[in-house]
């Protein structure tokens, strides 16, 4: 065996290394800091997102390749690293408010989020399943823990469990698919399956079925992880329980990490599958945005909506899938760009608007008249809430343009038509928010909120990143672009 | 592709027959002669303090939890220490860097008093 160090090109893992240092020194912190100093550890986990993120920006373009091409710094990788991290500074920045609100300040829970972080840029950065699966279970296992961050609180206690025991059945699948994919060829690298397998139809006879098993099961691991329609029944009551910044991160950076992970699986090592799996997909797709469409019209607590709206969200992105090529690739890495922006900054409003003693309801009727006594928040939640149903001043708009355009460019106008006549249901109860914000009149006297800097600092930058990239996209586009495996 | 079907399909009929053959034979020639020592919870030869359904403590759970992670750990170490000396320096960094990133867990918990039992 030649293990040395002169093999390893350190400079490629360089972010991951950054912020594993940062979360056990924030370990450490929580252990040995007096209760009244713990509120440095939130400065601490930002600025080690900003170190990571500078890491990150100095790879990029170089397109190194390290331990035998299992970390590498591929412009693709450097893309979603910097989604992860920045998506992830916004949610520091969000606890930063929530945490002191709750009396919970404590490092253990910045470590988490930044082991999480660690995790979805391990995910992003390789090119072997067994990497990929690796970073997955770092993401999911720091997620359980976090949204039962509330141990006082049954629902959050409820949303843990329900998180741990189902992410736990849908890992079982994944590392079977694994398996079995690799009994099939021989090999977890993504490239070399997409080598080999054009040759399986010679050189491997009647092992087919192993190998389209482990596609079956990659898919349903994957499903669950990005939680589309039939494996969605985790997402409602996580988002509910869990703690409202969480919440919100889990809907952006994990989230996009499994699509990174799906995008490279499917669009690169398995490609040549396509019109095995594409019918799967087109009915991943529809399933998703319908029934989170249809199931979000129900409901009357605000979490609840976004986490239906969020899956709905998936079964737009799905159809990139099922077009496929350069120009829908790049059009998911904008899709969820702009999609980080628009959860955070609602959830940051949803943070705002609570209260200790409320934390948990978010009820629509708690918003009535709202948006009247707090213009701030009321015009940016309806910025937000315009983008997410894809109006044209917004970022949004262009989001699900750039993606249904090219899927008609491919041919698939039915799919197309149905995501169109969703998007219409959606307006109604992304709507109603702002109607509830500004036309219905408030049950009680309530007071204007004050909001605290850091919140109001996520608020500001995502709404007017929205607006800004709604009306000049050209520079996220063209970086979306090159960033294409 | 129909044939490999076949396969699976006769694999998970075998195994569901398999179960309910052994089940079937051992209740066909076992001796049945119960007596109430022998219906009693065995608590490794200790003799039982009331039922086993009750709830127990949570810090079991922990424990066994700190336990298992150590556990692996040593796991780990043994296949490392049989080669050692064809792997060389830089595995036995790799492995200083592992046991310290341990080594803060175990600082964590046990400052956060999980191994106290209270």
């Amino acid at each position: 065996m030649d293990l040395s160090l002169m093999d390893i090109n350190w400079r490629v893992i360089l972010p991951e290394i950054t912020l594993a240092v940062f979360g056990f020194v924030l370990l450490l912190l929580e252990a040995f800091l007096p209760k009244d100093k713990k509120r440095i550890t939130g400065h601490i986990a930002w600025i080690g997102i900003v170190l990571s993120f500078l890491f990150c920006l100095n790879l990029y373009g170089t397109q190194l390749s390290s331990f035998k091409g299992m970390a590498l710094s591929d412009n693709f990788a450097i893309f979603f690293s910097f989604l992860f991290l920045i998506s992830s500074f916004f949610v520091i920045l969000q606890s930063l408010s929530f945490l002191k609100r709750e009396e919970q300040v404590r490092g253990d829970y910045y470590a988490l989020i930044l082991f999480a972080t660690l995790g979805m840029i391990l995910m992003a950065s390789t090119l072997d399943l067994v990497v990929i699966f690796l970073g997955l279970e770092i993401v999911s296992i720091s997620l359980y823990i976090l949204s039962g961050f509330r141990k006082k609180d049954l629902k959050s206690n409820e949303a843990s469990l329900k998180f741990f025991l189902m992410g736990a059945f849908a890992t079982g699948f994944l590392v079977y698919g694994i398996a079995l994919i690799y009994g099939s060829l021989g090999t977890t690298n993504l490239e070399k399956i997409f080598i080999l397998i054009p040759l399986t139809e010679t050189t491997l006879p009647g092992k087919d079925f192993l190998l389209y098993a482990g596609i079956g099961l990659l898919i349903v691991g994957f499903g669950f992880k990005i939680a589309s329609v039939p494996f969605h029944m985790w997402m409602p009551d996580v988002f509910e329980g869990a703690p409202a910044p969480i919440a919100a991160f889990i809907s952006a950076g994990p989230k996009s990490a499994g699509f990174a992970a799906l995008l490279r699986i499917f669009l690169l090592a398995f490609s040549s599958f396509k019109p095995d799996w594409i019918l799967i997909f087109w009915i991943l797709s529809v399933l998703s945005m319908t029934t989170g469409n249809l199931l979000a019209l129900w409901q009357t607590n605000l979490k609840r909506l976004l986490a239906y709206s969020s899956i709905a969200h998936v079964g737009y992105i799905l159809i990139a899938f099922v077009a496929g090529g350069n120009s829908a690739i790049s059009g998911v890495l904008f899709y969820l760009s702009i999609y980080i922006l628009m959860n955070l900054g609602a959830f940051a409003i949803i943070i705002s608007m609570g209260s200790k003693d409320r934390e948990g309801t978010d009820l629509f009727k708690e918003y009535a008249g709202a948006g009247l006594k707090n213009p701030f928040l009321g015009v940016f939640m309806a910025i937000f809430m315009l983008s997410l149903s894809g109006f044209p001043p917004t970022a949004g708009f262009l989001a699900k343009f750039y993606i249904f355009s090219s899927a008609v460019k491919s041919g698939y106008l039915g799919l197309v038509i149905i995501a169109v006549i969703n998007s219409m249901i959606s307006v109604y109860y992304y709507l109603r928010v702002i109607v509830y914000m500004f036309m219905k009149p408030a049950e009680e006297d309530i007071k204007p909120v004050s909001i605290p800097f850091s919140l109001g600092l996520v608020i500001l930058v995502t709404g007017i990143g929205i607006l800004a990239f709604g009306i000049l996209p050209q520079p996220l586009l063209d970086l979306a672009y090159n960033s294409i495996f | 592709m129909p044939s490999d079907y076949a396969y699976v399909g006769l694999f998970l009929l075998f195994g569901v027959l398999f179960v309910l053959f052994v089940f079937i034979l051992s209740r066909l020639i076992a001796p049945y002669k119960p007596n109430p020592v022998k219906k009693e919870n065995y608590e490794c030869g200790e003799v039982p303090i009331g039922q086993g359904w009750i709830q127990f403590n949570v810090r079991y759970y922990l424990y066994a939890i700190i336990f298992v992670i150590f556990d692996v750990e040593v796991v780990f170490l043994f296949p490392w220490a049989v080669v050692y000396r064809s792997l060389g320096f830089f595995a036995f960094i790799e492995m200083l860097i592992f046991i310290a990133i341990l080594l803060f867990g175990l600082i964590y918990v046990w400052k956060k008093g999980a191994l106290k039992w209270v």
